[in-house]
């Protein structure tokens, strides 16, 4: 059953983020993008992590995936144009990629070799109830501190955003 | 609380006012400031001197520390003895007359405050170093009045002999500063102070060979700044500038400064036998020597500037002989008449608008009857005429000079003669016999001519002032008694040189020629000054200038210093050259290399770093 | 065998990963280098819990939900810059955002 799950979602995860990458159109982008955040919820969720898998889908595929979709629509951005491709990238791009991701891959099996087997259920210390408890004690700080980040944010975005409307 | 410090620093703020603001100001203003400050200051000397009495210990105010440098403290301290009242009273009191005088003298000239404003900075430099309870602040008014004679001296900065003659003096000075700084140095290393009030009382405990070091390198010190040999080359170059200067800082103070020193450091001396013997000889080497140089001149003021230069070397001779207040008593009587003396030509040349060759003078006895007869005082009291200023002061050093070592006794009386001959040849060929110029003289204004009348005063009667009996708690005098011999002798010098220079340019005009003629190659010498600023040409300056072009500048400069910044430029140059293909603007291009980047940290981690758990 | 290999996970993420690159790399639209910066961030989120799981700790969660934070916050500010480059430009194109250069 885990390796089912895993399997199918998986599957969706890299079809749909193949897709934000080859799709012209930034809305199928942002739309695919969001298949590869649900999907990733799901794979969250198998691997015990309760409370970031909630704030996966609210935070990513609610809040910011929204923004992108608003600024895609406010833009009304079209297709990407095709013309004046670069053929070296043409040309190195796809053995590039493949490149990386087996330089990736074995960097992570060569750190990682003796992984353990996920099973769901065999790790539960991620309910909100424990992220809360060590965020609230042992990361207190940084906590805080991203709140004034994203104070910070928020003013920012407003002065970029209102000095164009004047 | 006397409040000494208003004493330097009243002439400072007139320097201040004069020098930022005096381009604005209108003439009369400058000159309020100018002789104001200088006349307060005066005033402030004579009521803090009689505030002090009689002055039996130096009073000394302290007013805070300068640096602290481990064990070494150097304060701002100024301090008054007998020795400094002397000093305070001939600077201000001459100062302020020579002040009045260059009202007159400047008016016509450009740069009337700049002119004011340097005179009035010399007087605060020349107070400092006067007033300095340190050798540090006496240092520090020793360069200043440097700074200023330098100014001054390339005060008519057009005109490239002045600018010359003003490098010249700075550039020779600094030999003797140099010596006076190693001088301090060793102060310091052998009494770890330079107080006066601390190192003078230590110096009988001292080894006899540092304290000759000592004397020695403040001696070279003291050459620089008092002109003597071999550093005298440049007083008589620095008439270039204006006759008020060449008076005041030229021949009554700053060139004293070198006196001052070497009478204040007594104590060193006095315990250093060799340096003071070589005080004695280098006085009287210079005294002989500037005395025959000036006996060939024909520029007014090289004449008085080489007749300066004999002088110092007279008191310089005084104190090597041990006779240190009688070298400060030559200093202040020379103080008078000299600076009368300059004065004196100033007004000639004034008169003549500018002409300075006593060739070109003549007649003008009748002319200018007031600059006449009050340098007719400066002459007889330089000539040791008694009871003349000169006469008392020469007659004191030259008795000193007797009672260490009789030959000296008769090179003085030599150079006497010489003097008196010189300088009345000046002045018969200024003053006597027929006019030679196509002048129209003209007397000088009373603003110039009062200051003469006041320093004529001062030369006639001057030698009564007995400054060796003020000076006896400071320097025990001679138990040499009066010799009347030996006063007869000089004297007799001296009115034979001032016959003989009325037989050669009175009573037989051609006769001077005919001399010179038979004498050839030793006129030509003379007349050429001995051919020393060619030598120091040769020796010196040309060796160092073709050093610099050609080894520093060219070597040093252009190729190694240039070389290697230009060096490092292009380096920078043509990495940037190749840095900037990767800039290329496009932001793909920019994410590309972010993407390089962490693969090669990935690379770094993944296949060298972290290893397997 | 009765679950899936944490290698698995970590072999998803790095496709993720080097698909977000991918896209970073060739892709012209900013809004889409944008979201493929979101997907980089998404991979690595994703071995930040694989991680968790391991090691029996919640502080990979815990900064996974930092990167989270942070990538709201680099989101807003982004998505305004984007605003502010298209009113002045005219264009989502980034090879026409080259004024660095000139």
């Amino acid at each position: 059953m885990d390796v089912i799950l895993f399997l199918a979602f998986a599957a969706i995860a890299v079809v749909c983020a193949v897709n934000v990458v080859v799709q012209t159109h930034p809305i199928s982008s942002a739309l695919s993008l969001i298949g590869v955040m649900g999907s990733l919820a799901v794979l969250y969720l198998l691997l015990g992590a309760e409370f970031i898998a909630m704030a996966q889908v609210i935070v990513y595929a609610g809040a910011i995936m929204v923004l992108f979709v608003f600024v895609i629509m406010l833009l009304n951005a079209g297709a990407e144009s095709r013309r004046g491709r670069s053929l070296t990238a043409q040309l190195l791009g796809i053995p590039g990629f493949f490149a990386l991701l087996v330089l990736l891959s074995y960097t992570v099996l060569r750190l990682f070799p003796d992984a353990a087997h996920v099973k769901f259920g065999g790790f539960t210390g991620g309910s909100a109830k424990d992220v809360g408890k060590l965020l609230f004690t042992e990361y207190l700080l940084p906590f805080e501190l991203t709140s004034v980040l994203i104070l910070i944010a928020i003013v920012g975005a407003v002065v970029l955003a209102r000095k164009e409307l004047e | 609380m006397q409040h000494l410090w208003l004493i330097p620093v009243l002439p400072l703020l007139g320097f201040l006012l004069n020098g930022l603001f005096g381009r604005r100001l209108a003439k009369g203003a400058v000159t309020a400031i100018a002789l104001g400050s200088v006349l307060l200051s005066f005033a402030w000397v004579v009521k803090t001197l009689v505030g002090l009495g009689a002055l039996e210990t130096a009073y000394i105010e302290r007013y805070f520390t300068w640096f602290q440098s481990g064990d070494l403290r150097v304060g701002a301290d100024l301090s008054v003895d007998r020795l400094t009242a002397v000093m305070l009273l001939v600077v201000t009191g001459v100062g302020s007359l020579i002040h009045i005088y260059a009202v007159g003298y400047m008016t016509h000239e450009g740069g009337y405050y700049r002119f004011f404003a340097y005179l009035n900075l010399f007087m605060f430099f020349m107070l400092v170093l006067v007033l300095g309870a340190n050798f540090l602040l006496l240092f520090v008014g020793w360069e200043g009045v440097g700074l200023c004679s330098y100014l001054l001296i390339g005060f008519y900065f057009l005109k490239k002999s002045a600018t010359d003659a003003g490098k010249k003096a700075f550039i020779v000075n600094r030999i003797g500063d140099f010596g006076f700084s190693l001088a301090m140095l060793l102060i310091v290393i052998t009494f770890g102070s330079l107080d006066f009030g601390a190192v003078f009382p230590a110096a009988a405990s001292k080894p006899e060979s540092t304290l000759t070091l000592i004397g020695l390198l403040l001696l070279l010190g003291a050459c620089g700044k008092s002109a003597q040999a071999p550093l005298y080359v440049w007083l008589p170059d620095a008439m270039e500038g204006p006759t008020p200067v060449s008076a005041l800082i030229h021949a009554a103070t700053m060139v004293t400064a070198g006196v001052y020193m070497v009478a204040r450091s007594s104590a060193i001396y006095l315990h250093a036998h060799a340096a003071q013997e070589m005080v004695a000889y280098i006085g009287l080497g210079t005294a002989v020597f500037a005395a025959t140089i000036g006996l060939a001149q024909n520029d007014i003021k090289k004449v008085f500037a080489y007749s300066t230069v004999s002088q110092l070397g007279y008191m310089f001779l005084g104190l090597g002989a041990g006779a240190f207040s009688a070298g400060i008593f030559h200093l202040v009587t020379h103080a008078f008449f000299k600076a009368l003396l300059f004065l004196g030509a100033g007004s000639v040349i004034h008169a003549l608008e500018g002409e300075q060759d006593l060739r070109h003078m003549g007649g003008l006895r009748t002319r200018i009857p007031v600059t006449f007869w009050t340098l007719a005082c400066a002459w007889v009291a330089i000539a040791g005429i008694p009871p003349f200023a000169g006469f008392h002061s020469k007659d004191a050093i030259l008795l000193a000079a007797h009672h260490h070592a009789p030959w000296m006794y008769w090179v003085g009386v030599l150079t006497a003669a010489m003097t008196a001959f010189y300088v009345s040849r000046a002045m018969f060929l200024a003053f006597f016999g027929e006019p030679r110029g196509h002048h129209h003289p003209h007397e000088s204004p009373p603003v110039m001519t009062a200051p003469l009348a006041v320093l004529a005063l001062l030369s006639l009667a001057g030698g009564f002032l007995d400054v060796p009996k003020f000076l006896e708690p400071l320097f025990p005098l001679s138990e040499g008694a009066h010799d009347f011999a030996l006063v007869a002798i000089s004297v007799v010098a001296g009115l034979a040189g001032i016959g003989l220079a009325a037989l050669f340019y009175v009573v037989k005009p051609g006769l001077a020629d005919a001399v010179a003629n038979a004498l050839g190659g030793l006129y030509t010498l003379v007349y050429n000054k001995y051919f020393v600023d060619e030598l120091y040409d040769a020796a010196v300056v040309r060796p160092v200038e073709t050093g610099s072009r050609e080894a520093l500048w060219k070597g040093v400069d252009a190729g190694l210093i240039d070389g290697a910044a230009n060096g490092v430029a292009s380096i920078a140059r043509a990495t940037g050259g190749l840095l900037r293909l990767i800039q290329s603007g496009n932001i793909r291009s920019y994410a590309t290399w972010v993407v390089f980047g962490s693969i090669l940290v990935l690379v770094a981690i993944g296949l060298v770093g972290g290893g397997a758990r | 065998m009765t679950g899936v290999p944490l290698s698995w996970y970590l072999i998803l993420s790095a496709l993720l990963f080097a698909l977000g690159v991918a896209g970073f790399l060739f892709r012209r639209n900013i809004i889409t280098v944008f979201m493929s910066i979101e997907l980089m961030l998404n991979a690595v989120n994703l071995s930040f819990v694989a991680f968790s799981y391991q090691l029996k700790q919640v502080n990979g969660h815990i900064f996974t939900f930092f990167v989270m934070v942070v990538a709201a916050a680099e989101a807003a500010v982004g998505l305004a810059i984007i605003l502010t480059v298209f009113k002045n430009r005219e264009t989502l194109n980034v090879d026409e955002v080259n004024s660095l250069k000139n």
